[in-house]
């Protein structure tokens, strides 16, 4: 599918997500990333996107454990009794972004090292109604 | 994109504005209140605190902070229906959502129409109804009020996002659990002594009554000594969003609050103590991962800037301050974004007893959107009642013992940052 084509939305940013592809956005004017589709330039205020694609590489910047959850995440089984962990990723290509944090023991939270190397799981990320992205310790 | 933090254009009012007097409801949880309750309470209140009184029909106009009486109510355009329970129609009102930041953004409308010379006589005032829903559902509206389209996603809330502030703070700084816990204490210790507060208790009784109620039960006694043992207990004090705990959390409140403003040349037709808007600043954030700094609010420094700018004062000057404690980790981030504190010299003048109502910065001596409640679209006007009063020397038992105090400020903030509200009073 044309890459070009697509309006710069979240709706095409989480479609992306779900064919596989971490899509975000650069300004052809000053070259600003973000890993999100948006149509205007903050830097510049240039209005001269384009999509580009993200490593899925980054580190942790911060983290928080959730136990008080909201409704969507407590239908999936999360709660008092069964954190999960959510934060910032700082991305390899510089921009930062919010996401889930799997394979980290959200009960014990002083076990998940500050600064910790993760990368996207795209297959987790795409999952289910309500796609968002799911990082991981990156392997090796 | 850069804000320019310190090359700040010094702006002025069109001409002087007062505040001339204040009402609250009690903040707390009322199954039977709605928010057109609540409101007319704080008028009242403010109209008995008022010595002359006030006809409703010298009132010009109404700014009013609501930021989700539809989702938490199912009552929309509340503006109009809380001007209506006061008798006010035809007035004309506005109601102005900007979050927890609504009636810090109220207050800043109305006193721009008066300043403007449209009108001489302006209530600005804020409500929130927010007990109706269980805890998950105002974890969700709460959460609506981040992005929606990138945060939310994520699994954040809105205790979660502080909670990584907390984090981000804690590994930039040598910021501790204890020293959030201690930033609670105080402020339970100040709500201790509000009548009007939510908690009108220190944590320390909470914590003996915890204890008188296990032994009347026969059930096993806490071994709790300290207040920081109570809190440090994962069952007494449980984890919402890590490094957050219960009692790091601003708790979920019913209230309004209300203030009369007007111009500054009729104020003494109302009373011989008004308190003058000397600054006013406002400023829009990013969200937190978009930020420059993880440790920070840019809005609040932004707002701060224009703020003293107009006042022509610095942090040094300031006295008396709420600040906008939603999270103990954002009181401290407060402090440090106004100026009282250098970056991350704030959980030290925690340790130093500095914010206490003793210290040489007493800051949320009403007991803080922790202690006194946060019905959130009400808090802004909140801080600035507790603000008139200290500065009126009418704080009652939480009066501070300095008898010069001239200069008061309040800090607003909306979501996590997304707008910051700063407002300087001064003693006339």
């Amino acid at each position: 599918m044309a890459m070009e084509g697509r309006d710069f939305t979240a709706a095409a940013f989480y479609a992306y997500l779900q064919e596989g592809r971490f899509m975000g956005v650069r300004c052809r004017d000053c070259g600003w990333l973000a890993a999100a589709a948006r149509p205007l330039c903050p830097a510049c205020h240039g209005g001269a996107m384009e999509w580009h694609q993200f490593s899925g590489r980054g580190w942790l910047r911060t983290f928080t454990c959730i136990s008080v959850v909201p409704a969507a995440l407590a239908a999936q089984g999360y709660g008092r009794d069964n954190p999960y962990c959510s934060g910032i990723v700082e991305l390899a290509e510089g921009p930062r972004i919010s996401a889930r944090i799997r394979g980290v023991d959200a009960a014990n939270p002083q076990t998940i090292p500050p600064g910790m190397a993760v990368t996207l799981n795209l297959a987790a990320s795409a999952a289910g109604k309500r796609p968002g992205l799911v990082f991981e310790p990156a392997v090796g | 994109m850069a804000t320019s933090l310190t090359a700040v254009k010094r702006r002025q009012l069109g001409r002087p504005v007062s505040i001339v007097g204040a009402g609250m409801s009690h903040f707390g949880a009322f199954r039977d209140l709605t928010s057109r309750d609540l409101f007319a309470a704080a008028f009242q209140d403010l109209r008995t605190n008022l010595d002359p009184g006030i006809a409703v029909s010298d009132i010009e106009a109404g700014y009013i902070g609501n930021y989700s009486a539809d989702l938490f109510e199912g009552q929309g355009h509340t503006a109009p229906i809380l001007a209506d329970w006061l008798g006010m129609t035809p007035t004309p009102v506005t109601r102005i959502e900007n979050a927890c930041a609504s009636s810090g953004s109220a207050l800043r409308e109305g006193i721009m129409a008066i300043a403007s010379g449209v009108y001489d006589v302006v209530l600005v005032g804020g409500v929130e109804k927010m007990t109706n829903l269980p805890t998950e559902g105002v974890t969700d509206v709460l959460a609506s009020a981040a992005d929606g389209l990138y945060e939310v996603p994520a699994g954040l809330t809105f205790p979660g996002i502080y909670g990584a502030l907390a984090k981000a703070h804690m590994d930039q700084y040598e910021t501790s659990l204890t020293h959030l816990l201690k930033v609670g204490i105080k402020n339970h210790n100040n709500g201790a002594l509000n009548p009007k507060a939510q908690f009108n208790t220190t944590l320390r009784d909470m914590m003996q009554r915890r204890i008188a109620r296990a032994e009347q039960r026969g059930e096993p006694i806490p071994d709790w000594r300290e207040e920081m043992d109570f809190l440090n207990d994962d069952r007494a004090n449980p984890w919402i969003a890590w490094p957050l705990r219960l009692y790091d959390c601003a708790p979920i409140t019913d209230g309004a609050a209300c203030v009369l403003l007007t111009a500054a040349e009729i104020a003494p037709n109302f009373t011989d103590k008004p308190v003058q808007i000397a600054g006013t600043g406002q400023a829009s954030g990013r969200p937190l991962h978009d930020a420059e700094e993880l440790t920070s609010l840019a809005a609040a420094r932004a707002a701060a800037a224009q703020a003293y700018a107009m006042a022509g004062v610095g942090p040094a000057d300031i006295q008396v301050a709420e600040v906008h404690d939603c999270f103990t980790i954002a009181e401290i981030v407060a402090t440090e974004d106004l100026g009282f504190f250098a970056p991350g010299a704030g959980p030290r003048a925690v340790d130093e007893g500095r914010t206490a109502r003793s210290g040489d910065r007493p800051i949320n001596t009403s007991g803080g959107l922790k202690a006194k409640g946060h019905p959130v679209g009400a808090s802004g006007v909140a801080q600035v009642i507790e603000t008139f009063h200290q500065l009126r020397g009418a704080a009652g038992p939480r009066q501070l013992p300095n008898p010069d105090l001239e200069w008061g400020l309040t800090h607003n903030v909306g979501g996590t940052g997304g707008t910051c509200v700063v407002h300087i009073l001064r003693r006339e």
